[in-house]
């Protein structure tokens, strides 16, 4: 355990002064502040529609949402599985890594975590600052009606599933970018993942599920069915999050193994 | 096994079908300097990388401090310090907080690192990225991210490859320092012989995986024959006078001839054979193979 934590700190003092770190805080802070000054400067054109509070925070959320589930979030993940492990190849530093009296399962889980991490925060921001921005929102154009409506639970449902449901990619790329030190492998694999996963998700076809790109997609697409009948009451453990996580779990023990086994040569 | 800090066992390790070392039988005695030389691409990388378990060995064939590896792999970890070929440091972080980031993984007090930084002369370029160090700078942070942790054992893979004059005679002293104070035990891998010849005082030579000779540097130095070089003013008709008279000569050149030294008597009687035929002998020493040489022949014969 105390390995493990040690590993963590390590990765996060590494890290810290590196755009995967930052990306993790300026990507939620420069999409929900790009899209709440879309929201404040035509505020006229908005307020016509007289939206009810739900539906006004629905626009309000999802035009986040939605960026984020399909195209944003896979290459989020691609990026944040490939910088983690990038560090180490990039300098050489695996047969260091390797050298230091700690267990190997400690150094990847820490990796791993980390990376897991990261994609929490992000998220967490997100959550938080459409949550933030919306009320701030209210503030600077009181006719809105962002204030009677409390969209919290459907904030924390809808990101808790998306965080959940990258899992299984995370996972997929951690260990691509682990095996291969250059950039496009795992990119180019993810990319294609990610189109084929849009667009088997788009057609709707019966097994797009066990396609870990498309699990970011789908897990929202129920989020969205579901909440015009209840919006309280959606379940968070749909088929995709089982899907997710089991392909994290098996990929993350895979991974393990390929670790074990690594010959730094 | 008691008194070997390393020890392999008739360790063989192959990439695929390429065999990298055969049959080695390393015995790094504790408290020495032991030099591990090799021309390029003889093993010896591949040996330390075997060493520090970055590379699997078959069970049984590596012990360090007694324990067999694969099976002690943390412990021993505990007490080994490495640079590996080029040293990895981290590009975007300052010399410091590489140290810094070397005592987090290893659990121990951050003050260690500037303590480093002195100790190998980087304190001035402390808060510089490392990334734009130079060559030497990095071998040197290198060489204080092996120390770190202020190891029994320490492996150092050409430490002083790109290090000025200077540099490397900081190296030198800091490795003689190092097993003569603080009786650490070092590896030393190089393939210059002069460089290991004055710090080292056992050597390993190693040629396409193989060990050709393992012993102390006096041993290594008496496998090396003494010539008699003779500087004489007409080499043409000394070497035909020499050669009359029953002795063999090894080399010639137009300023002196090269013979087998056997006795110091011998060499008298020569001298005044060649003095006698009207030679003018104008000197003649006993001259030992230089080592670098010695190191060429093991090799090439190999």
């Amino acid at each position: 355990m105390r390995s493990l934590y040690i590993s963590l700190v390590s990765e996060f003092y590494k890290s810290k002064k590196t755009l995967a770190f930052w990306a993790a805080i300026l990507l939620p802070l420069i999409i929900c502040g790009l899209i709440t000054f879309g929201f404040y400067t035509s505020s006229e054109k908005i307020l016509n529609f007289h939206y009810p509070p739900i539906v006004l925070w629905a626009q309000y959320s999802g035009a986040a949402l939605n960026v984020m589930g399909l195209l944003v979030m896979p290459f989020y993940v691609i990026f944040m599985a490939f910088s983690v492990n990038n560090i180490e190849h990039k300098n050489d530093t695996w047969k260091t890594l390797f050298a230091q009296p700690l267990n190997k399962l400690s150094i990847y889980a820490a990796k791993y975590l980390y990376a897991v991490g990261l994609i929490f925060i992000s998220l967490f921001l997100f959550a938080s600052l459409t949550y933030g921005f919306g009320h701030l929102l209210q503030v600077l154009v009181p006719q809105y009606n962002f204030n009677q409506y409390n969209p919290l639970s459907i904030l924390t449902n809808a990101y808790t599933k998306l965080f959940l449901s990258s899992l299984g990619i995370l996972s997929l790329q951690f260990i691509l970018s682990l095996v291969w030190a250059d950039f496009l492998k795992p990119m180019g694999i993810g990319f294609v993942g990610t189109i084929m996963g849009i667009i088997t998700a788009n057609v709707g076809w019966k097994y797009a599920y066990l396609i870990p790109y498309c699990l970011p997609t789908l897990s929202l697409r129920v989020t969205k069915v579901k909440k015009g009948v209840n919006p309280m009451d959606f379940p968070v453990f749909t088929q995709e999050i089982w899907t997710s996580l089991i392909y994290a779990l098996i990929l993350f023990i895979v991974g393990y193994f390929i670790v074990s086994r690594k010959s730094i040569k | 096994m008691g008194n070997y800090a390393i020890e392999t066992v008739g360790l063989n390790f192959n990439f695929g079908n390429q065999a990298i070392v055969k049959d080695l039988s390393l015995q790094v005695p504790k408290g020495s300097i032991y030099g591990f030389l090799g021309p390029n691409g003889a093993g010896k990388t591949t040996t330390i990388k075997i060493l520090l378990n970055l590379l699997k060995s078959p069970s049984d064939q590596v012990f360090i401090f007694g324990k067999e590896i694969n099976n002690n792999r943390i412990a021993i970890l505990k007490r080994v310090g490495a640079l590996v070929e080029q040293p990895a440091i981290y590009g975007h972080l300052s010399g410091k907080e590489n140290l810094i980031n070397r005592c987090i993984l290893l659990g121990i007090k951050k003050s260690k690192a500037s303590e480093m930084l002195a100790l190998v002369g980087l304190t001035d370029a402390a808060d510089k990225k490392s990334a734009k160090y130079s060559l030497g700078m990095k071998q040197r942070l290198g060489i204080a991210l092996a120390l770190v942790s202020d190891p029994e054992l320490l492996l150092l893979d050409e430490p002083t490859n790109g290090l000025d004059p200077n540099g490397i005679i900081e190296v030198r002293n800091l490795m003689i320092e190092l097993a003569v104070k603080h009786h650490k035990t070092i590896l030393v891998s190089s393939h210059l012989l002069a460089e290991i010849e004055r710090t080292a005082t056992h050597v390993g030579i190693i040629n396409k995986g193989q060990l050709l000779f393992q012993g102390t540097i006096d041993e290594l130095h008496q496998l090396s024959k003494p010539m008699l070089e003779i500087e004489v003013d007409d080499t043409e008709k000394a070497a035909a006078l020499i050669l009359e008279s029953g002795y063999e000569i090894t080399g010639q050149t137009d300023k002196k001839i090269t013979i087998p030294f056997t006795s110091a008597q011998e060499s008298a009687t020569l001298n005044a054979l060649l003095v006698q035929n009207g030679f003018k002998v104008s000197s003649l020493y006993q001259q030992r193979k230089d080592l670098e040489n010695l190191f060429l022949d093991i090799t090439k014969t190999n």
